[in-house]
């Protein structure tokens, strides 16, 4: 891999990262809010049932994931296992779209 | 007199810790200590040392546990209940004894581009360099770099990742990139960029925390982070 697509992976980590953190902000004091007086699946759904602004928002919340996981699993493959090349790549590349289907499942899910 | 108990590493890579009893003195470094051992103990150790002053780095050692010049460093600083435990610099193959083989050390440094590349010829007039321009003072803050490898052996990424670069060659990368009058700052990013470069540091800082000269090759390695992403950013990656 190139010096330039390995920066390009560092660049969309921290990128990712930075998202993320936003997301996890609002994630958390929605959760917090949500359950004052108890918490059911009727009252999630009445919040995100046919609501395009959390669909939107939790669609880049797994992209996010789906982006900024695998690369850092990259590292840790590199450090813990000195696991390198093509098998390495693929194998993350079916992590991260396993991660975005499964993510986008459950949005979906909750959406529709 | 007191004694201190002395664990000394001995053998190349196989080997075992061996036990000395070396008189203690007031002021005495780690290097005087070594030095003891093998003039009246043991001539057989082998070490390495130059200037015992703290200029030529060659004196470098784990001493219980940490990257160190030994012969700027006071027994009574380090020595825990009148015990030193010395061994060779970690990350770095051992040649025998507390002798590493730095091939390996600074072979990374010319693969991260660590050589100045001008463009003018002695027949050309002197570049001038404004003393307090930002570019300078960045190059400053890391150009008194002797090459020791305590940071290389300080550092824990080195150690799980044997093709990393390490804090010095960064270090000395980052000094010409900030550098006006080099010309290869492109090809230097590219080789420093990536796996094996300045994106695998985990600002764990050890290297600068250790450094006996007190440079930072944190911040180096996060200035070229920097440049590389305007570089990419730019499109001249």
């Amino acid at each position: 891999m190139s010096a330039k697509a390995q920066s390009l992976l560092w660049i969309a980590q921290r990128a990712s990262a930075a998202l993320l953190a936003l997301c996890v902000i609002v994630h958390l004091v929605t959760i917090i809010y949500a359950v004052q007086g108890g918490l059911s699946a009727a009252e999630i759904f009445g919040r995100t049932r046919g609501n395009v602004a959390w669909f939107v928002f939790y669609s880049i919340f797994v992209l996010g994931v789906a982006v900024h996981a695998p690369i850092g699993l990259r590292s840790v493959f590199i450090e813990w296992l000195g696991w390198r090349g093509k098998s390495r790549d693929g194998v993350l590349l079916v992590f991260s779209v396993t991660l975005l289907a499964m993510g986008m499942r459950a949005v979906l899910a909750l959406f529709a | 007199m007191s004694t201190l108990a002395v664990e000394v590493w001995r053998g190349g890579a196989q080997g075992a810790f061996q036990s000395f009893e070396v008189p203690r003195h007031p002021s005495q470094t780690v290097l005087d200590v070594v030095t003891y051992i093998q003039r009246s103990l043991d001539a057989t150790l082998a070490y390495r040392f130059a200037c015992r002053v703290g200029m030529c780095g060659s004196c470098a050692m784990s001493v219980n546990g940490v990257p160190r010049w030994t012969c700027r460093t006071h027994v009574d600083k380090v020595a825990r209940e009148n015990k030193l435990v010395i061994a060779p610099l970690r990350n770095l193959p051992v040649i025998r004894d507390l002798v590493t083989d730095m091939r390996g050390f600074f072979d990374k440094w010319a693969r991260a581009k660590g050589s100045f590349a001008g463009t003018k010829t002695r027949r050309d007039d002197f570049a001038r360099v404004a003393p307090d321009s930002a570019d300078r003072r960045k190059a400053d803050a890391g150009i008194e770099c002797i090459g020791c490898g305590v940071c290389y052996s300080a550092c824990d990424v080195v150690a799980w990742n044997p093709e990393y670069l390490g804090p010095a060659a960064l270090n000395r990368a980052w000094t010409l990139v900030k550098d006006e009058r080099d010309a290869a700052t492109i090809e230097r990013l590219r080789a420093v960029a990536g796996d094996a470069g300045c994106h695998a540091c985990h600002t764990h800082m050890s290297c600068t925390e250790r450094c006996p000269m007190g440079l930072s090759p944190t911040a180096a390695i996060s200035g070229l982070k920097r440049a590389v992403l305007g570089s990419v950013l730019k499109g001249e990656l």
